[in-house]
């Protein structure tokens, strides 16, 4: 009996590892006054040199904005947010775009090295090109020189609005338009940097592209911005990780993607998505509002989501693939586990328009301590779409009594040739399971991290390898209880 | 020699219901024991009180694995120390891969005795040598744990995470249940093969069958939590011949005199 409480404590409040990426960095940071205005706007333009095109955008987004309220349609509790209390834009101060890495604050380095993202090229990892975003603005883009030789683009946002001004006006806010919702036009006013990603006609990306995310400064919120073109025949696959200091305060993370796939071109995006979670009271942690978006607009493109969702006080997000060429292929692949007093409301929409799309759709929740998960998905298929197939497999898993795990699935189907399948599950580790583990040598709280690992494989084994080990530890950190 | 499994008057029971009514028994290395008996009468409770399976509750007595006491060890550390439960019904364990689950089984015992963990190669090639033991393929490794694995399978997958955990005593609860000829065949001759002079089993079954592969140096029969009878290899016989209702008889009518 002492043996099955012992288990059910283990289960019950998995909980309270340290969260190893919760220190800040002392650095000089340009962090400008709280509060949103018109001026704010204008001075974050102003301050990275903008055109007058992309103050425009701004400015309209921004108006945008300030029409709208807060959506409140999805599971979540979410507390007021005072926009005017958050500071927009926060740098740390170095000299502008370091051109090598001589010219990058020590600091900064060792920030980066901390959270086992080396910059330093010849350290870097092996197969693995990184740009690194601490808070607003891009700190170091590593292996740019390689890429190039092959013409693939990949360089923060701001760089590509100074070097590529055409690419750049032609694709932005094509796929995520201000308008599309709350969060995107305040991301639309406000976005300080991220990641611009092009990959010319027929050529394969030889190596991972990563964008490293790190919110530092206190009181600020991080609105980033990505923007990736594959153009005919190419392909890449783009890796996203992001980390923030613990703090009793949230912070507010509103980030857009925007992916665009051409004729028979292929992305893979993964992100494994650890940021702070907040304590086991629920304080602080970030609060996550994710558009994420890809049109695969070629004929036969192909665009695949994967998503290890383990941070933030509450995720808030739907990476999508609007199907309209011909034959287009989008998939999502999602992990998210919540813990203590997290909340996530996170899922995928797929819009058929072209004929004979495919999407699949595999969603894993892992819900654990007072945690509420939720998976929330559209498929759907228009008029003249024919002959549409999707798979959509949905599985919840409980550990523990006090957490929810919800599934809001919505199938809009509006031509009769479609396949369209749906399978949920929801299931709980069983103690005849911990205690086959506990009888050959394994103990309960690493039996639970295999268990769920197993739970989760299929989505696993989708992330590259150099993630996949990387996410494996973080799925058994979310969930670690303390023994005894 | 001295004893390997000593158990003195060990009570327990389940939601306060007293299924173990005082059980002793002495199993010393090299030996194998059946203990045999009625449905109901407490034999997959025995062997799950000595794994330390937490849906029961020792009221009393003692249990003791080369000297420890068995009762005061989490089921991780009496796996540690060299106790093997062969299950009834093995657990699956949807995703875990085998090559996954036996390597954590096999690490964290290493770390129990202090020994650096096992490398990846010397770890698969000891898979290799061990399911030949069961006649297990290679495809072994990446399926998960029991999960789309037939009873046979199932049962030969039990012997063979016995064989890789090399323990010192060995319970097999009902190994042959579920078990057609051939599988008993190959699950027995596994059992077998993995017998030593310094190692110990205990079968519990309920027929005779798997005995005549498994020979039994001693057999028990358990009967109301106790056991009742003891005897060389030829009691199964007799009781494979008798039934076990003499034993009954006998037995209820000695509590009600």
């Amino acid at each position: 009996m002492e043996q099955e409480n012992e288990n059910r404590k283990i289960i019950d409040d998995a909980a309270s590892s340290e969260y190893k990426y919760g220190f800040s960095t002392d650095i000089d940071t340009d962090i400008i006054p709280r509060g949103l205005s018109e001026e704010v706007v204008r001075l974050i333009s102003a301050k990275k040199g903008e055109p007058q095109w992309l103050l425009d955008f701004r400015l309209e987004a921004y108006r945008h904005w300030r029409t709208l309220t807060m959506p409140r349609w999805a599971h979540l509790r979410i507390p007021e947010i005072d926009f005017q209390d958050i500071s927009y834009y926060a740098a740390p101060r170095t000299k502008a775009a370091p051109g090598s890495l001589d010219e990058v604050d020590p600091q900064l380095l060792d920030t980066f090295n901390r959270l086992g993202i080396p910059l330093q090229e010849q350290k870097a990892l092996a197969g693995m090109a990184v740009d690194a975003v601490m808070d607003s603005v891009s700190v170091k883009t590593t292996h740019r020189e390689k890429l190039a030789e092959l013409g693939i683009i990949f360089c923060s946002l701001s760089e590509a609005v100074r070097d590529y001004p055409d690419l750049v006006r032609r694709y932005l806010g094509r796929v995520v338009g201000y308008r599309d919702n709350f969060f995107a036009a305040l991301n639309s006013a406000v976005f300080s940097d991220g990641s611009f990603v092009y990959i010319p006609k027929g050529v394969r990306c030889p190596m991972e592209l990563s964008t490293y995310f790190r919110i530092n400064a206190a009181g600020t919120g991080q609105f980033e911005r990505t923007l990736i073109v594959a153009d005919d025949d190419s392909y890449v696959s783009y890796l996203e990780g992001c980390t923030a200091p613990m703090r009793d305060e949230n912070q507010l993370h509103a980030a857009i993607v925007e992916i665009i796939v051409e004729d028979r071109a292929e992305v893979k995006y993964s992100t494994v998505q650890n940021w702070y979670a907040g304590d086991d009271e629920g304080r602080g942690g970030v609060f996550n509002f994710v558009t994420k978006r890809g049109l695969c607009r070629g004929d036969y493109s192909k665009l695949s989501w994967t998503q290890v969702e383990t941070g933030s006080a509450i995720t808030w997000k739907y990476p999508s693939c609007i199907l309209a060429g011909e034959g287009a292929v989008g998939e999502f692949y999602s992990v998210a586990v919540t813990n203590r007093r997290q909340q996530a409301d996170t899922g995928t929409k797929m819009i058929h328009i072209g004929s004979n799309t495919r999407s699949t759709i595999v969603s894993k929740g892992i819900s654990a301590g007072r945690s509420e998960n939720s998976y929330r998905g559209l498929v759907k298929v228009a008029p003249a779409a024919s002959g549409v197939r999707n798979y959509t497999q949905c599985d919840s898993l409980l550990l523990g009594s006090e957490c929810g795990a919800h599934t809001f699935p919505y199938i809009d189907v509006a031509n009769d040739t479609a396949v369209v399948e749906h399978e949920a599950t929801t299931s709980k580790i069983s103690d005849d399971q911990i205690f086959y583990c506990n009888q050959r040598g394994i103990p309960t709280e690493e039996a639970v991290a295999l268990i769920v690992n197993g739970y989760a494989r299929e989505v696993m084994n989708k992330l590259p390898m150099e993630f996949a080990v990387e996410a494996q530890k973080l799925l058994a950190i979310t969930l670690e209880g303390s023994v005894g | 020699m001295s004893d390997l499994l000593n158990v003195k008057d060990l009570r327990a029971g389940i939601e306060g219901k007293e299924i173990l009514r005082g059980i002793n028994l002495t199993v010393r290395p090299g030996e194998v024991h059946a203990i045999m008996g009625p449905n109901g009468s407490g034999k997959s409770t025995l062997s799950g009180v000595l794994a330390g399976d937490p849906r029961f509750t020792v009221t009393g007595g003692t249990a003791t694995l080369g000297g420890t006491d068995l009762l005061a060890l989490s089921p991780e550390d009496r796996s540690h120390e060299g106790l093997f439960l062969s299950f009834q019904y093995p657990v699956e364990i949807p995703g875990v891969t085998m090559v996954n689950f036996m390597r954590a089984a096999v690490n964290a015992k290493r770390k129990y005795l202090g020994q650096e963990p096992l490398s990846a190669g010397d770890f698969l090639k000891m898979m290799r040598q061990k399911r030949a033991i069961v006649e297990l393929d290679n495809k072994l490794a990446s399926r998960s744990v029991n999960e789309g694995f037939s009873g046979g399978e199932k049962k030969r997958n039990e012997i063979f995470q016995m064989a890789v955990l090399e323990p010192r005593l060995s319970i097999l609860d009902e190994t042959d249940s579920g078990l057609d000829i051939d599988a008993l065949r190959i699950v027995a001759g596994g059992v077998n093969k993995l017998r030593s002079e310094s190692n110990a089993t205990i079968v519990i079954t309920h027929y005779q069958r798997l005995l005549d592969y498994i020979r039994p140096d001693f057999v028990h029969i358990l009967y109301k939590g106790r056991i009742v009878h003891s005897g060389g290899p030829e009691l199964a016989l007799e009781l494979e011949e008798k039934g076990y209702d003499w034993i009954k008889e006998r037995i209820d009518n000695d509590e009600q005199a």
